[in-house]
C-alpha cells in the first residue's frame, strides 16, 4: 500500500485527500446499505417473492440520483479535482458474456439473497454467517478468473501447438 | 379513489418506505463522493478480483488496471463494513444474524461471485451506476438477473426451503 508499490503497478502518485475520500465514500454507502435493510439477505428474499417491494426504491432511488450526479458532472464539471481525470459515465461493452453473468448472478441471487456491497454491510451488522456467503463469492471469482485465464493461453497456444 | 389506490401500494410494502428511500440516496452519495472528486465509479464486485491477486498469480488477477486499484478497493470494501457497523451496532444496536441457510448463502455466493464477473458488474454497478448512466448493457443484465432471481427465490420457496 506504500506509494512505490502504487507508482510500480502503473498508478499516478496519489493526491493525499484520495484513500480519506474512499474511506468516507465506503461509509456512508455502507451506513446506506445497513440502513436501508439490505444487508439482510431475509428483506432481498422477500422482494424476490414479491412480500415486500423496497428493494425497487432502494435500488432505483439509488439508480435516479447517480443518474443526477453523473449528469451534473458531465455536463458541468471538467476534470475531477483529485485526479485530473475526466467524469465519464459507466458504459460497458454489450456482448454474450453480459447476459451469461446476469442469468448465473441471478441464480446465484435467488438461492442466497446477497450481492457484494450488501454482504460487505452485512458483516458490518454483526451477521457473521455472511461469511459463508463472502467465501463463495471469492471462490466464484477465483474460479471464472482461473477459468478466463486458462482459455485465453490455450487459445493463444493452439495458435502453434495444436493438441 | 387515490387513497385507496396509495393503500393497495402500500401492501407492497409492509416494512414502510422510509428506509428504503434513505438507503438507497446515500448509497448514491457514497459513491458520488468518491466520483465527484477522483471521476471513479466506485462497483462492489470488481474489490473479489482484485484482492485476488494478493494471493494468487492467475493473470487475469494481476492486469495493470487491478493492481493499481486493489489497495483502495480493500479500504472502500472495509469502509463499507464500519460504515453498516456505525448503524447496525452503535446507533441501531443489538447484531443482526441471519436465518438464511449457509449453504444457501455460500453455494449462492459461488454464483455470484462468478456470474457478476462474467457479466461485468453487479447491483451497484450495473444496478445503480450503469441504470444511472443510462447504459443499454447495464439495462439488459438488471432485467436478466432480477427476472431470473424471481424466478429462483421462488422455486426455492416452492421446494420448501426456509428460509
Amino acid at each position: 500500500m506504500s506509494r512505490g508499490a502504487d507508482a510500480s503497478d502503473g498508478s499516478t502518485d496519489r493526491h493525499p485527500l484520495f484513500l480519506p475520500l474512499v474511506v468516507l465514500g465506503g461509509l456512508i454507502q455502507g451506513f446506506g446499505l445497513a440502513y436501508s435493510g439490505m444487508a439482510r439477505p431475509e428483506v432481498v428474499l422477500d422482494f424476490l417473492q414479491f412480500d415486500d417491494l423496497g428493494l425497487i426504491l432502494v435500488m432505483g432511488g439509488a439508480a435516479v440520483v447517480s443518474g443526477i450526479t453523473f449528469f451534473v458532472a458531465t455536463t458541468f464539471l471538467d476534470r475531477a479535482p483529485l485526479t485530473g481525470d475526466r467524469y465519464t459515465r459507466r458504459m460497458r461493452s454489450m456482448d454474450r458474456n453480459v447476459a451469461i453473468g446476469g442469468v448465473v448472478f441471478g441464480v446465484g441471487w435467488g438461492v442466497s439473497g446477497i450481492c457484494p456491497g450488501a454482504a460487505y454491510a452485512s458483516l458490518g451488522i454483526g451477521n457473521l454467517p455472511i461469511l459463508w456467503g463472502i467465501a463463495g463469492m471469492f471462490i466464484g471469482a477465483y474460479l471464472q478468473g482461473y477459468w478466463r485465464s486458462r482459455i485465453r493461453t490455450d487459445a493463444a497456444a493452439s495458435v502453434t501447438a495444436d493438441d | 379513489m387515490i387513497e385507496g389506490a396509495l393503500e393497495a401500494a402500500m401492501a407492497f410494502f409492509p416494512r414502510g418506505t422510509t428506509q428504503y428511500l434513505v438507503g438507497g440516496v446515500m448509497v448514491a452519495a457514497g459513491i458520488a463522493v468518491i466520483y465527484l472528486g477522483t471521476a471513479i465509479i466506485p462497483g462492489n464486485s470488481t474489490f473479489l478480483e482484485t484482492t485476488l491477486s494478493y494471493v494468487s498469480k492467475v493473470s487475469r488477477f494481476n492486469r495493470p488496471s487491478y493492481l493499481a486499484s486493489r489497495d483502495w478497493r480493500v479500504v472502500f470494501a472495509l469502509s463499507i463494513v464500519a460504515g453498516a457497523a456505525l448503524w447496525g451496532l452503535v446507533l441501531d444496536p443489538g447484531p443482526f444474524v441471519t436465518r438464511v441457510q449457509p449453504w444457501r448463502l455460500f453455494g449462492g455466493g459461488v454464483l455470484v461471485g462468478i456470474g457478476t464477473r462474467i457479466g461485468k458488474g453487479c447491483t451497484a454497478g450495473h444496478g445503480v451506476c450503469g441504470l444511472g448512466s443510462a447504459s443499454v448493457t447495464s439495462l439488459v443484465n438488471v432485467v436478466l438477473f432480477v427476472g431470473v432471481a424471481i424466478v429462483t427465490a421462488t422455486v426455492v420457496a416452492a421446494l420448501g426451503v426456509t428460509p
